[in-house]
């Protein structure tokens, strides 16, 4: 069995302050302090991170943080765009597989506001193809285009987006470590100013900087001396093609589709057991797709569904998601964001969620897309 | 008591709507006027800039009083548009208002507050019996790269002081200085158009800095926003000089005169001193005036100054009339007066 058992995040925003690995740094310490692990109790450490090559020159990333742990044990980058912390995660989980009675820490970072927009900007679309690139085309520009051709076929409008981010503002509020804690209303979304037809500023998800880590492990009297502690039902990390004309359909992400459907299988339960899910809501589109696409709303009725608002906090839904803010609120740190939703799945199951805390849930489930849904990561954690 | 013996200032007649250059970049007006609290700003044309600005506004600031000009030993020019490099502006602006030559000139650049700071240097240079007056100008033909932010914004415009140590208008009771190594906007050497770091420029720049400067003030002078008649800040924006009164304790009454930067944008070196001339047309005998400005790398320079019964009519200067005489330009036009086609 492998668990885990303690998650740390630093706050999420514009935190110019603080370089990539202060951000790492306070994470590890964070983790370590509330798991009363020492440094050399650590077996193996798998790190998510996708733009410190190309943002900063930095890619020998595990070395640097062998020197902040002061160890010399096997440390691996993962990479996945977006979904770089899933793949951390993912990693690790199979290495313990693979290996027994480990310790393991799992951190995902990234630093995107100490450059220009356009570098940021520039570094993401790495995380497209090569074509799409040099036909200009961002994730915006992707999601902009699965967005207007959801709402063709299924005869919704924009209003039906914007309630994606009215819930997971609402959410963000609740959550001290939020990049934004302002409520937003159906209005604000509809007349905040477009980035790429139908989806608008307050369709996106921002640029932010943090850094989230959770530790795992295979270790049963580790697992006993801790406080908190939720199983690792599944993990399943799926890829597909990285260009959206390769896709038989652009309403759906199959990726997500194959990962949950794997997932649920290994954890040999049911779309209605979860009680909580952080979903890629990297635009509002995204989430509609991803609740569909993990089976929880029936192909199409996402833009419906969302209106009724029982997926948002405290209106008695029996599956409350993106309780963090989403990548929408919380903020979007691209290698943390992963780790940062697994975790938050954690405090909710162990009841450390404080004010956005969801009653009962006994599984959830965290899912994370690279970039236009090369690739998938579904997770899913157990009390 | 040093303090300021006469004011000039120089509002070039052209202005820009802010709906003029939305619409070339498909923005909607009503957004952006709503972030940044312009309507519309002042441009230089095409056959001015900052050195003929800072002659307007100064031979304005020497018309209204008789002063001996050989007493003026300093002639101090802040700007961040100087017109040369290398070759000083402020020894052709000596030059042209007739200011004998034994006089110590020297540019002064420090972003927007590169004015302040010279302000500052000036009157110690008073006190300590160099010379009987100095003259300081601000000026600046603000330029923003198109379709940056910043071209809603810069705008042109100059101010200018007689320092002296009599016959004040408005005297400096008090200033304090704040500075730090803070990258928020800059512009390199032989680079066209500056630079900034969008958000950056809030928080820990711009807010951070004044705020220092002033609480520095305040407990320097035992001395509180309640004191004041007027507040003035740099306005980079509409949005900033309010949101810092606010937070600094002043209440909107006390800087809504100060605002120009509403109708005028922000006229760099001559921003938050443009503020001031509105503020003089009318502030009365005894007003104590609240002045930070700031400048971008980053300092706030904080200033107490107290309006004495010697701004008389004569000695005040019309500004809401002066400013009324004004023609709209179209983009294009903006553009060939920018040099820019």
């Amino acid at each position: 069995m492998i668990s885990l058992i303690g998650y740390y995040t630093t706050q999420f925003g514009e935190l110019w302050d603080k370089s990539l690995f202060d951000l790492v740094i306070e994470a590890i310490n964070g983790v370590l302090k509330q798991t009363r692990l020492s440094n050399k109790q650590i077996d193996a450490v798998f790190f998510g991170n996708m733009l410190a090559g190309v943002l900063e020159n930095n890619l020998h990333s595990p070395s640097k943080i062998a020197e902040i742990l002061k160890v010399n044990i096997p440390i691996f980058r993962a990479e996945a765009a977006c979904a770089s912390g899933g793949a951390a995660f993912n990693l690790a989980k199979t290495y313990l597989e693979a290996n027994s009675n480990k310790n393991i820490l799992v951190v995902g970072a990234e630093k995107m506001t100490d450059y220009s927009p356009e570098e940021t900007i520039t570094g993401l679309s790495a995380a497209s193809s090569g074509e799409e690139q040099e036909a200009g085309l961002t994730f915006p520009g992707l999601y902009g285009m699965m967005a207007n051709y959801y709402l063709e076929k299924y005869h919704y409008v924009e209003e039906n987006l914007a309630y994606v981010s009215v819930k997971n503002h609402y959410h963000g509020s609740l959550n001290s470590k939020a990049h934004f804690r302002k409520k937003i209303s159906i209005e604000d979304v509809l007349s905040s100013p477009y980035v790429a037809f139908p989806l608008k500023v307050l369709d996106s998800s921002p640029i932010s900087d943090g850094a989230s880590a959770v530790i795992l492990t295979n270790d049963h009297n580790m697992i006993k001396k801790q406080k908190y502690s939720a199983v690792v039902m599944a993990s399943e990390l799926v890829t597909d093609t990285i260009s959206l004309k390769e896709r038989k359909q652009i309403d759906e992400i199959l990726a997500t589709k194959n990962a949950a459907n794997i997932a649920f299988k290994k954890a040999k339960i049911t779309r209605g057991d979860i009680g909580v899910a952080e979903v890629h809501d990297c635009f509002s589109i995204a989430e509609i797709l991803a609740m569909e696409d993990l089976g929880f709303w029936k192909k199409g009725d996402g833009g419906k569904r969302i209106k009724e608002l029982t997926t948002m906090y405290g209106n008695g839904g029996s599956l409350i998601v993106n309780t963090s803010g989403g990548l929408k609120a919380a903020g979007h740190p691209v290698g943390a964001t992963g780790i940062k939703q697994i975790g938050e799945i954690f405090l909710q199951l162990t009841n450390q969620a404080e004010k956005r805390q969801v009653k009962n849930a006994k599984y959830g489930l965290a899912h994370n897309v690279g970039g236009s849904g090369g690739t998938a990561v579904v997770t899913i954690l157990a009390v | 008591m040093v303090g300021i013996v006469s004011y000039g200032f120089y509002v070039p007649k052209y202005r820009i709507k802010t709906e003029e250059i939305a619409k070339v970049w498909g923005k909607n007006p009503e957004d952006v006027k709503k972030s940044l609290m312009i309507e519309e700003k002042a441009v230089a044309g095409i056959d001015e800039d900052s050195l003929t600005m800072a002659f307007e506004s100064a031979s304005s600031a020497l018309s209204t009083v008789n002063v001996d000009r050989s007493k003026i030993k300093i002639v101090l020019f802040g700007s961040e548009t100087h017109p040369y490099a290398v070759n000083p502006a402020s020894t052709i602006l000596a030059e042209f208002l007739g200011i004998e030559k034994n006089y110590l000139a020297y540019d002064t650049e420090f972003a927007c507050k590169a004015a302040t700071g010279a302000l500052i240097s000036a009157q110690a240079l008073i006190k300590s019996g160099y010379s009987d007056y100095a003259l300081i100008t601000a000026s600046d033909k603000g330029m923003g790269k198109t379709h940056d932010i910043l071209e809603y914004t810069a705008a042109s415009g100059s101010v200018s002081f007689l320092l002296g140590k009599d016959d004040l208008i408005l005297e400096i009771l008090d200033f304090e200085s704040f500075s730090s190594d803070t990258p928020d906007f800059w512009r390199r050497e032989g680079i066209r158009y500056p630079s900034h770091g969008g958000r950056f420029t809030g928080k820990p720049s711009y807010f951070y800095h004044i705020e220092s400067a002033a609480k520095s003030l305040f407990k320097k002078t035992d001395l509180s926003p309640k004191d004041f008649a007027f507040a003035i800040f740099h306005m980079p924006n509409g949005k900033f000089p309010v949101q810092v009164a606010n937070s600094l304790g002043f209440s909107f009454s006390q800087i809504k005169d100060s605002l120009t930067v509403n109708y005028l944008g922000n006229s760099y070196t001559a921003s938050a001193l443009m503020g001031l001339m509105a503020v003089l047309e009318k502030a009365k005998p005894g007003d104590l005036i609240f002045l930070c400005s700031y400048g971008s790398g980053a300092g706030a320079d904080s200033f107490v100054l107290r309006v004495t019964k010697n701004l008389s009519e004569k000695r005040r200067k019309d500004f809401t009339k002066v400013i009324k005489d004004k023609k709209y330009i179209d983009y294009p036009t903006y553009l060939k007066f920018m040099e820019m086609i």
